[in-house]
Parts: C-alpha cells; structure tokens; sequence
C-alpha cells in the first residue's frame, strides 16, 4: 500500500530531520539556561561545524578514507574545536556583556552570527562546497520504502550525543550544577560551585552538539555553505521553544517534532515542500499563544 | 579567649550609593553559637552576604583560619568551609531532595565521603529520606529548612552562617529549628546566627551583637543579653 510507506518514508525524513534540529536546539536550550541569553550565532556555530568537519575529512581522507571511520573522526575533531571556540566566543563576547542590559548581549549575539557568516563566506566565496563522503549507498527496503544505512547510523549517533548529555545532566555533579545555575547562580555560589566554569563547560557541550549536527548534516545533504546556520538555526530555535525553552528532555523532543511535522508537511496536499517553512513558523506561533512555556517549560519566557 | 576562627573587621559595605554596613566588627571563636540580632533592615543578612563574599567589603577585612578572604569570590570561600545558608532558603527549583543534598557536596571529591554524609543527614531528618526523590521545592517550609540544613551539612561546614533558619516557620517547628542548631552546635560545628526569635536566639547563643543601622550596637554574653529586658523588648517579633 504505497500511502502507507510515503508515511515511513516521511517517518524516517522527518527522524533524520529532527535528530539535527534536536542537537542544536539543545545548545539553545543550555546556554539561555545558564546565562538568559538567545544566542542567535549558534546557527553559524553549527555551519563552522559543518566547515571544520569537513576539513577535517578533506585532510585525513587520503590516510582512513571518507568513510564511516574518517567521518567518526571528523565528527569528534569538529566536536571538540567548535567547543572550544563557543568557550572562547562565550569568553570574548558574551562575558563582558553579562552586567550590560539584556538587548545588548543580543546584539552582541548578531554581531557574533555575522562575524561567523562573513568570515565563512570570504573563504568560500559564498559558493557552496561539495561534501564528498565514502558511506555508500547502501540500505533496507522494505518493498517500495527504502531506510539508507546513512540515515540510521546519523540517528543513532544523535541518539548516542542524547544519551550521553542526559546521563551528564542527571547523573553527574558538573551536570547537576549546570541545572542549578540556571535556576539560582548566587545559591550555587554559595556551594562552592564556579558560575564561570559551569557557563564555560555549557557552551562546550551546546556549541559541539551543533558541531557534531553540522558535520552530519554535511555528510547527509552533501554541500556546505556559509549560510546554512541561517534557517536551520531559526528553525531549531522554534523547536527549542516549543518544547520549552530552558528544558532540555523539551529541545530533544520539540527538535524531532518539528523534524517529523516538516516531513509530514510536505505530505499535504497543496502544502508542499515550498511552504514548509511557513509551516514550522506558524507552530512556533500556535504554541506560543496556546502555550506560551513550550510542552515541557515552566518559567515563561521573558517577552523581548 | 581562643583565637576567633572568623573574624569581621571594621567591614563596610554598599548597594550602590547605599551604604549597609558601617564598620562592622565580630569575632566568631570556634566552637561556639555567635547570634547576630537587630530589627529589619539592620544589616544582619549584608554582613552574612559580606562575610560569604556574595557582597563585596569594600572597606575593612575578614580572616578565616587566619587567613584573609576578604577578596575571595563566594565559591572559593564556600570551599573553605564557610556554608552560608541563605533567607528564605532557596531550595534549587526542578531538582529532587537528593540532588538539592548532593549538590550541598559539590566541593567533596571523595564519594565515600558524599555517601556517608548523605547517610547521616538522611539519619538526622528521616522526612528528607522519604522524600527524597521529590522535588525540593515543593517541600513545606519546615521541610525545607530541613533540607536547607541537610545541604549545607553534606559540605562539611567549618562554620556555618544561618540566616533567619526560622523565618516563616509555626512556632513548634521554630523551637525545633533552634533545637537542631544547637545540635549540629554541640556535635562541633561553630556557627554564626541570624535569628528574629530573640529569645530563643539567646538561649542557645553563646554571645550575641545587636546590630543597629548598620554598626554595632551592642554586644555580650548571651545570658547577660538575655537579662536585659530592654534588649529582649526592643527586639521581640522584630
Ligand atoms: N539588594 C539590595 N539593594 C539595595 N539595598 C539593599 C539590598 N539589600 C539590602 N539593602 C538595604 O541594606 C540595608 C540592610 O539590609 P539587610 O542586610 O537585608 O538587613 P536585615 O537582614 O538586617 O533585615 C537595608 O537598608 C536594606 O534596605
Ligand atoms: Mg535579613
């Protein structure tokens, strides 16, 4: 029955989707935990992702191939660079601004975006470049409807990054403490907990979960540009609210919500795959009115 | 006397152009209850703050152990034994009982250690053990105290500031409270008091200061303030 594996097929789209916007949506929702802060450059912190990532495989293709194990590395390389430069951003730009008020770290936050931007597009002269993988083309049908290797092994290593930032979270002190810094930092103070160090250690984590997404969707889609953080970091910011901005079990789940109702979008009849993107914003605006917390959020957002 | 292990020197502090404390002395020795009394707005809570460095001396000196933290930020001071339990509490919203307790730890490397506090703490308030996988903010407010103690417990506190530890509370918890203050006393733990029950205060205090607008009003052994009526009916329900 082929409506029904268009269904699957919009099932594993929209999983490959969202496991994307989920891990950007994550670092979203981290870093306006720790510091309040929307930061509109973490977009652009996952197209450098995408960038770095790719450089990375362009050097060591020659020596490991572009294959699975060459793309491990290149995710894992990006992961831990692109962290520390979301430190080093966090340090330079954000720091400074913390005793400023609130519009100015979001103006500080677009200064940053474009910084990213422009810097990537006088290196690539605004054209897209290639992301030449070795993954093959390989995968399961079942009948008419067709599950690539790649998009398995994509959601499973955002399912693994998911894994393991929830047992951070939850289960050890670094982690607990990044939960209480963003509920009271003046208590966390006073248990001898490093604010500054706990800000630093969240903009590590968010901004290699967007390096992490970068290089894989790099991979998946198979070019790069300097402008790619634009929309998808409109977009995973929508699906951090929507599952509550400051939650993070809510940006897991608003990120593959929207990854699965963008896929499913398309299905409609005259909605199409050109409207997909008034689709997703008009949910961010439903769920504002109807909720203005998100699915999983409990303080409201501060109105900007 | 003993050398005092905590020792505020002509300390002033501001918010702002406001100026909270005006050279303020105390001499906390160790193993004693130290009350801080005096009526609101007196300063009680900016010398707390001061002291744990969440405010900042901007004249004036505070020695822990002999050594000056004036400068310190509030972590490293807090690492060096001086838990402050702050008014009102604050309990960490969205996290259980357990994790408010563990992160009382944060400074304590050894699990062992964490585990065996955590065992003694739950042993001391058997209600924190029930609920301990609840969230910390929906406690009562004796609970919560409870758990306000039990958290700074679990650091290991050389000295502990408690700030109004019964503000809020019915009266039978408020003798409980102080009950338990003198307890964690007696097994050791020198403390710095904050308390609007002045009476109850005096009893369990060693020495007492008044505080008045910000200086030193008055000061002296416990049960000589205790006797002085003028003292008890100036600051009764204050
Ligand atoms: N955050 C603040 N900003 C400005 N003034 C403050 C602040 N906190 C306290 N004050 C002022 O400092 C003085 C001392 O306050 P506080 O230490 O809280 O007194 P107490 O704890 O004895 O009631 C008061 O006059 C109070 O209004
Ligand atoms: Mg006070």
């Amino acid at each position: 029955m082929p409506a029904f594996e268009t269904f699957l097929q919009a099932i594993v789209n929209g999983l490959v989707l969202g496991s994307f916007y989920a891990l950007i949506a994550l670092g979203y929702t981290m870093i306006f935990g720790v510091i309040k802060l929307l930061n509109f450059a973490h977009g652009d912190v996952y197209m450098v992702g995408a960038f770095v990532g790719f450089g990375v495989l362009s050097l060591i293709s020659g020596v490991v191939g572009a294959g699975w194990f060459g793309l491990g590395i290149a995710i894992l390389v990006s992961m831990i660079a692109v962290g520390c430069l979301g430190v080093i951003i966090q340090r330079v730009a954000y720091q400074p601004m913390l005793s400023a008020p609130r519009l100015s770290i979001l103006i500080t936050a677009l200064a940053v975006s474009l910084v990213l931007q422009n810097s990537a597009l006088s290196l690539t002269d605004g054209k897209y470049t290639a992301f030449r993988t070795d993954l093959g083309f390989g995968g399961f049908e079942f009948g008419r409807l067709f599950i690539s290797h790649q998009a398995v092994v994509l959601v499973a290593i955002a399912g693994l990054l998911m894994i393991a930032l929830e047992l951070f979270v939850s289960r050890t002190m670094y982690g607990r403490a990044m939960r209480a810094v963003s509920i009271d930092k003046d208590m966390c103070r006073l248990l001898g907990i490093n604010v500054s160090r706990v800000v630093a250690i969240t903009f590590l984590i968010g901004s290699g979960l967007a390096a992490a997404a970068g290089t894989m969707a790099g991979a998946y889609y198979g070019s790069i540009w300097y402008f790619m953080g634009f929309l998808i970091g409109l977009k995973a910011f929508t699906a951090a609210v929507i599952g509550g901005i400051g939650s993070i079990t809510g940006a897991m789940l608003g990120g593959l919500i929207l990854g699965l109702l963008e896929s499913f979008g398309t299905l409609v009849p005259f909605i199409g795959s050109e409207w997909k993107d008034v689709f997703t914003f008009s949910i961010l605006i439903l769920v504002l009115v109807f909720k203005p917390t998100g699915l999983l959020g409990k303080s409201e957002v501060e109105r900007m | 006397m003993t050398e005092p292990v905590l020792r505020v020197e002509q300390v002033e502090s501001f918010y702002g152009k406001i100026q909270a404390l005006r050279g303020v002395d105390i001499e906390v020795a160790p193993g004693q209850i130290i009350a801080v009394l005096g009526s609101n707005g007196a300063g009680k809570t900016t010398t707390l703050k001061t002291i744990s460095g969440l405010v900042r001396a901007q004249v004036g000196r505070i020695h822990f152990d002999g050594e000056d933290i004036t400068r310190l930020p509030p972590h490293e001071i807090a690492r060096k034994g001086v838990v402050h339990v702050p008014e009102g509490r604050h309990i960490l919203k969205g996290l259980s009982v357990q994790e408010n307790l563990e992160l009382g730890s944060f400074t304590v490397r050894d699990p062992a250690v964490r585990r065996e506090r955590m065992a003694d703490v739950f042993e001391r308030f058997p209600i924190l053990s029930e609920r301990r996988h609840q969230d910390g903010s929906l406690l009562s407010g004796g609970e919560q105290q409870m758990l306000a103690l039990g958290r700074a417990l679990m650091h290991g506190p050389r000295v502990l500031l408690l700030d109004e530890p019964s503000m809020g509370l019915a009266p039978k918890l408020v003798t409980q409270t102080m009950r338990i203050v003198k307890q964690l006393n007696e097994a050791g733990t020198t403390i710095l008091l904050v308390e609007q029950n002045v009476r109850l205060a005096l009893k369990i205090a060693h020495y007492a200061y008044v505080l008045e607008n910000g200086e030193i009003h008055n000061q002296g052994k416990a049960s000589a303030l205790a006797e002085d009526e003028s003292i008890v009916q100036a600051y009764l329900g204050a």
